[in-house]
């Protein structure tokens, strides 16, 4: 049997709605909260950027619309793709407000030790900052050399060019270029405990 | 099996849908809770979380003992010509028949195997190849073993396929019921129609998500499937092969380009202190040795362009490559044992960029109070993760078990941009590499990834610019200069954004002489003239500004035009397989390469005549094989890499070209998957004396308990899972009105017959502890949950979402927090898909 393409869209669509959202709500589990929050669905005019959906591994394509004051006002499906031929779940749909959402941080935040408060401070000061005390955390613990088991019950001294004091921990929805840089400073500082969400 | 596709990765589900609607496909469902996915299907099996390798290796049993497997002869010559099931296997070896549930080698503590006696049988190694290819190439081929024995009969008792037979014989559809708790009927359905939908004409795909690997024998469980695969001919077919449904838009990137403990990019390995890894000469021969008579008989030109694009022009022959001063491992540095080493105070300062180890670590509250340990730590999200708010509002700070004022930990949060706001690439679960663009800058301070360690690289670089110091070399020496054209940031405020392209063009490769980009991986040398970041993507950027991720054509099947699938636009693996050993399609309906005897092969012969013959795909499908080696070449004995293989040798990266169903090397628990129970389990191993994985991944440290076998104060099974409304641990989900509106609270999915037992009723808290923690949640009585019956016993079995945090428009307790530090040994990775736990009724505290 042939679908046609809006037979097939209503065929697909109970997989995406309903289910244990809809039992929830009949739980009288109370959605006011964050009900209030939701934003207006914004109108799709302006110009179009091809892009990728940043959550699962799919790799829906999007459309981003960005108004003509620069500011991106709509994200949806991209109709070309292959892949979800302008279809989203629900959580692509809603990238728009990962995007414009007003509890986003957009300035750099600093709790020094011990305190019980955030303090903001300007971007270059926490860079400067930050390639500080990696510098020194570095050079407190570098090893070149370590003794390693042979093999035969024993030790012997090996290079290892490496500290164990600096670990790194990314996740797994940031570019393949972010990797391949993250990876080479890493491995230039002589970081081991690198590590990404791909582990689990 | 091991995946919701319905419910976390529901724009792919459309094409199973379409499949059925179309053209007829049937679906089943195995997994113990029916879902989405199983409302969607045409079969749901429920099984027991952790009997998956009985199911599994029950299937290899009823299918390689069928009469349609027998008698058909697709299978045969598919299975003899395509795996390793003739090959003839050491004498030494013992299988779990023999030992009582574990393998020969197992060393006399039982924590680690030695794999010398699961090593095949081989011809005497082959007279010294002739030199000339290249310093280490040349070296390689002085150590080329002899051919793999065979037995074609597949009659020898020494022959793989035999010694699968004998290791599945136990595992029948009636030790299905006893072990996985669903009928042997059940069973039988999804074997035969996976039997049935298997051969010439048709194929046959499985599908799996977490499910499968968050298990303490979670590789061996994909090993069943792949196995199951190979012997059914599903593999290198289209509709066929095992998809990993991955659930981050770019898991695949970072696992090729790893930002991983043990693996450089484009799967080479880490130099290793342990290993015979002193020169780049030993840690090729080491590393290479053993596979040289692959495709990875290129290893050397791959390891040398790695190091001559971290070193640029500092790298010389004469120096190794600066292979001196790259770091070493020295031992398993993956998460959880990071975070361990983290709470005993040996780490000090700590990146976390784009995850959420509070809410999404494993055993989250020992991960928590790790960061306390902390000197220091940098948090780069779009919003207060529980990470980045642990010193303020952490359950463990609620409690004042921690105090802010005795918190030493010095805490940055950098903003970061969102997709939309940066250029860049993913490479998605079928491993395409797809471009997003740029649509605005991001907002305030908050900056992309790269810029992030671009920024802090220059800043450390020009810190060890005079540095005479050795130790110094590898960061003062590393080629780091990505600053963008003025056309690529004319249009933006953010003026030091790094060049994606320039760093996508690293990672293809090009060429030092002329920076000219690699088209292809085959041009890469070892002599030191050609620089790439990650092999298995060169052809992403094929010519100067060009980009293959960023091509958008589609077409209605593969569309070869529409980014680019690594390598080499291949995106069915390993697709020699999708014809029969004479090169030609197997049926008319599963056509995908095949070899043209007549076709103008671009090559001449000695004389000067046009050769003819090459493989060809109509669908502009990219070959995964050598493209004019003819389907009757016989491989060189003394040589490497395609030279060696021969022209039904069709998995080009293992070194005997055949799909693997008995592993020779490379696993560290065993050549066949075997049934161990979780390390939690409230039953006995129904199957072999040996309880658990012997060499699974165990921390015995304070506040990582682990529960007895069939433990009386937690007697019931629990998976954690995923929510289409959420995304892991909520950073991108929780925060959005929309999403926590949908899903605002956490709940756990309880069978009415557990739900009786306990008192709970529908909709009312209930609180949920295990040895590691406690959390309340809303119980969800539902008939989607059902006791399952284990050898006469009853066993409940829960499910809890493990979206949820403290912070966010939609907070709730911490599932993790239930969770142990236990996992596989060949990839640490944690099972939390099945564990063990008790429930009562009410909240928390004893509140109702």
């Amino acid at each position: 049997m042939k679908l046609s393409r809006r037979k097939f869209l209503k065929v697909t669509s109970g997989v995406v709605g309903g289910g244990v959202a809809a039992e929830l709500g009949l739980l009288g589990v109370n959605t006011a909260a964050a009900a209030a929050k939701a934003n207006k669905v914004p109108i799709k005019k302006g110009k179009q950027v091809p892009s990728i959906c940043p959550y699962c591994a799919v790799g829906c394509g999007q459309i981003v619309t960005v108004s003509d004051a620069g500011e991106i006002v709509d994200i949806q499906g991209n109709p070309d793709s292959p892949i979800n031929q302008g279809t989203l779940c629900p959580k692509g749909s809603a990238t728009f407000q990962l995007v414009k959402n007003e509890e986003r941080w957009t300035t750099v935040k600093y709790r020094a030790p011990g305190s019980d408060r955030w303090e903001e401070k300007p971007l270059d000061w926490a860079m400067h900052r930050i390639a500080e005390l990696t510098r020194k955390t570095r050079d407190a613990n570098f090893n070149e050399f370590q003794d390693l088991p042979d093999g035969k019950g024993g030790t012997v001294k090996k290079r290892v060019m490496n500290t164990y004091a600096l670990a790194s921990l990314g996740g797994a929805t940031m570019d393949n270029e972010w990797n391949y840089l993250h990876q080479k400073l890493m491995h230039g500082l002589g970081v081991v405990y690198l590590e990404n969400q791909a582990r689990i | 099996m091991g995946s919701n596709m319905a419910e976390c990765h529901p724009v792919a589900f459309r094409w199973p849908l379409k499949a059925r609607t179309d053209h007829d496909a049937v679906l089943m469902h195995v997994d113990p809770r029916f879902t989405r996915t199983s409302a969607a299907c045409d079969v749901h099996v429920p099984i027991r979380a952790g009997s998956d390798i009985v199911f599994l290796g029950a299937i290899i049993n009823h299918v390689i003992n069928s009469k349609r497997w027998n008698e058909d002869p697709f299978f045969r010559e598919y299975v003899v010509n395509y795996t390793n099931a003739a090959t003839l296997v050491n004498p030494e070896f013992k299988d779990t028949e023999e030992l009582n549930g574990v393998f020969s080698g197992l060393a006399p503590n039982g924590k680690s195997y030695a794999n010398a006696s699961w090593s095949y049988q081989r011809n005497a190694a082959p007279a010294k190849g002739k030199g000339g290819l290249g310093p280490f190439s040349d070296l390689l081929l002085q150590q080329v073993p002899g051919r793999p024995k065979t037995d074609p009969s597949l009659q020898d008792p020494q022959c793989v396929f035999q010694i699968i037979k004998r290791h599945f014989a136990r595992y029948t559809p009636d030790l299905v019921g006893r072990v996985c708790g669903c009928t042997p009927e059940q069973f039988l359905k999804v074997a035969d129609t996976l039997l049935n939908n298997s051969g010439r004409d048709r194929t046959s795909n499985i599908t799996y998500a977490v499910g499968w690997t968050q298990h303490t024998v979670g590789v061996q469980i994909i090993r069943a499937a792949a196995m199951l695969q190979a012997l059914l001919g599903n593999i290198g077919r289209p509709g066929g092969g095992v998809l990993a449904l991955r659930g981050h838009a770019t898991i695949q990137g970072s696992t090729d380009i790893a930002t991983l403990y043990h693996s450089l990019p484009a799967y080479l390995n880490m130099p290793d202190g342990r290993k015979n890894h002193e020169t780049l000469k030993d840690f090729i021969l080491t590393e290479a040795g053993p596979v040289a008579t692959s495709y990875w008989g290129n290893y050397p030109k791959f390891a040398v362009s790695y190091f001559k694009a971290q070193y640029g022009a500092a790298a010389t022959a004469e120096n190794d490559y600066g292979y001196n001063y790259h770091p070493r491992i020295t031992g398993d540095h993956s998460h959880m044992p990071m975070m361990l080493d983290m709470a005993a105070g040996k780490i000090k300062g700590f990146f976390v960029m784009g995850q959420n180890p509070a809410v999404g670590g494993q055993n989250a509250r020992l991960q928590r109070k790790a960061l306390a340990k902390l000197d220091w730590m940098v948090v780069r999200d779009y919003f207060e993760t529980e990470t980045a708010a642990f010193w303020r509002n952490s359950p463990e700070v609620l409690s004042g078990e921690l105090k802010p004022a005795d918190i030493k930990t010095e805490v940055f949060f950098l903003p970061a941009a969102a997709v939309a706001e940066m250029e860049g690439s993913f490479t998605n679960t079928q491993r395409l590499l797809q471009q997003h663009d740029k649509a605005a800058d991001p907002p305030g301070d908050a900056r992309s990834d790269s810029w992030f360690t671009y920024r802090l690289g220059k800043l450390l670089k020009e810190m060890y610019r005079d540095s005479p110091l050795e130790l110094d070399w590898g960061i003062k020496n590393l080629a780091w200069d990505y600053d963008p054209e003025p056309k690529e940031v004319a249009p933006w405020r953010i003026k030091d954004e790094p060049s994606a392209y320039k760093l996508l063009k690293e990672i293809n490769g090009y060429t030092v002489a002329d920076q000219k980009p690699l088209a292809t991986f085959a041009n890469l040398k070892e002599d030191g003239s050609t620089i790439c970041g990650a092999w298995i993507y060169t052809g992403v950027v094929p010519e100067e500004g060009k980009n293959n991720a960023a091509r958008r054509k589609p077409d209605d099947w593969i569309s070869p035009n529409w980014g680019f699938a690594w390598p080499a636009n291949r995106h069915i693996m390993y697709n020699r397989a999708s014809a029969d050993s004479q090169g030609n399609p197997w049926s008319e309906a599963k056509k995908l390469i095949y070899w043209d005897p007549a076709a103008d092969s671009g090559t001449k012969d000695p004389a000067g005549n046009p050769v003819k013959g090459k493989w060809v795909a109509p669908s502009g499908e990219g070959i995964d094989f050598q493209p004019t080696k003819a389907p009757g070449f016989i491989g060189k004995d003394a040589a490497l890499g395609f030279d060696w293989l021969s022209g039904n040798d069709a998995f080009i990266m293992r070194p005997d070209g055949k799909a693997w169903l008995f592993v020779p090397a490379g696993l560290v628990d065993g050549p066949l998957p075997t049934h161990y129970e979780p390390y939690e389990s409230p039953v006995k191993n129904l199957v072999y004396q040996q309880q658990v994985n012997p060499v699974a991944k165990v921390w015995q440290v304070n506040g990582n308990s682990y529960h007895a076998v069939a433990d009386p104060k937690f007697p019931i099974v629990v998976s954690t899972y995923r929510l289409t409304e959420h995304h892991l641990s909520g950073t991108m989900s929780r925060w959005l009105p929309w999403l926590a509106e949908l899903m605002p609270e956490l709940f756990c999915e309880i069978s009415p017959e557990l739900a009786q037992e306990k008192g709970i009723k529908n909709a009312e808290y209930v609180t949920i502890h295990t040895a590691r923690g406690e959390i309340q949640a809303r119980a969800l009585v539902t008939r989607r949950m059902k006791p399952f019956t284990i050898d006469g016993k009853k066993v409940h079995e829960i499910g809890i979402p493990w979206h949820w945090g403290w912070q966010g428009n939609a907070a709730g307790d911490v599932a993790n927090d239930l969770v142990a530090m236990v996992g596989d040994p060949n990839v640490s990775i944690h099972e939390g898909k099945v564990f063990t736990c008790d429930i009562r009724a009410g909240r928390k505290g004893g509140r109702i």
